[in-house]
């Protein structure tokens, strides 16, 4: 959506303004309807490791509808992607840090 | 002196600059709010027991609260699209309905907040409770900061438009990919927080 963001406004892209506010709409439908999915899985009284993978699964796939469509990383500038893959690197490094830690003790005992 | 690039493309990055920007602003937010979310874990993983959610908080006000967030982003992005298509009355309706939202999940907020205070489950209480406080505080306070910024867009900011209309435009989708952001986040807080 980017490749709108200056000479959209002529007209010629108004068609596809149309097209991606259906596609909102079509979104958002989705993410009501994967809250209610969260919210009854969450009622099911899973054991953790399931619960949390499963939330985390959901949470995933509402949270790349909005970044793909609402944020419209779908068809972003590859500097941008640049960026983000740089992010989700040291976001996942991160991540990783409480893990490490918590099976650092466990690789020590064995 | 103008600000260059506010509505032009670089040759180098096909990108106007602010655009460059918003995105660099937000990659450090996944940073600042990945770092409480490490925290979480491993306060989580380190506790001998860790109650659910749902036996401190309040899942239906949460859940409420989730949709309001997200029709919010649906308004948010209505308004960019609005001004593409030249409807500046269209673009304040929308714009309107999204700082009305963030109020809403503000309010909503206020009565959680106001529920615990009263039965003393305070950030001191517990480490659940003491992260519960941290990472939502941090949330509503993008929330309140994402609002003033809509909130100027809708306003006084909006004379750009009779000026300016695409760096107008460019300004409101960059506010716009923040207020997704702090969207974004709720997305993970919820279930995270209320629902494991």
């Amino acid at each position: 959506m980017s490749d709108h963001s200056v000479d959209s406004m002529t007209g010629d892209h108004a068609v596809d303004i149309d097209k991606h506010v259906r596609v909102y709409i079509t979104v958002f439908v989705a993410l009501m309807a994967l809250t209610i999915i969260t919210v009854a899985i969450s009622r099911v009284h899973l054991a953790v490791p399931l619960a949390v993978t499963v939330a985390l699964l959901v949470a995933i796939i509402k949270g790349s509808l909005v970044a793909c469509y609402f944020m419209h990383l779908i068809s972003e500038k590859k500097l941008i992607y640049a960026v983000l893959a740089l992010t989700v690197s040291f976001f996942v490094a991160l991540m990783a840090l409480p893990v490490v830690t918590f099976f650092d003790g466990y690789w020590i005992h064995q | 002196m103008d600000i260059p690039y506010t509505v032009e493309l670089r040759r180098d990055t096909g990108l106007n600059n602010g655009k460059i920007g918003i995105w660099l602003f937000l990659a450090s937010e996944v940073m600042l709010f990945g770092a409480l979310f490490a925290s979480y874990i491993l306060i989580r993983v380190g506790a001998p027991t860790w109650p659910r959610g749902d036996t401190f908080l309040d899942v239906p006000l949460a859940t409420l609260n989730t949709i309001v967030l997200i029709a919010s982003s649906v308004t948010m992005v209505m308004a960019w699209a609005s001004l593409m298509r030249r409807r500046f009355g269209t673009f304040r309706i929308y714009m309107g309905g999204t700082i009305l939202l963030g109020l809403v999940f503000l309010v909503v907020k206020y009565f959680e907040y106001s529920h615990h205070i009263h039965l003393g489950e305070l950030p001191s209480t517990n480490n659940f409770l003491a992260i519960y406080f941290t990472l939502t505080g941090l949330h509503g306070l993008h929330v309140v900061g994402g609002m003033a910024v809509n909130a100027y867009f809708w306003g006084p900011g909006s004379k750009l438009w009779k000026t300016n209309p695409v760096w107008f435009t460019n300004r409101v989708e960059h506010s716009g990919l923040f207020w997704h952001f702090v969207d974004l986040v709720w997305i993970f807080l919820f279930p995270t927080l209320y629902l494991l």
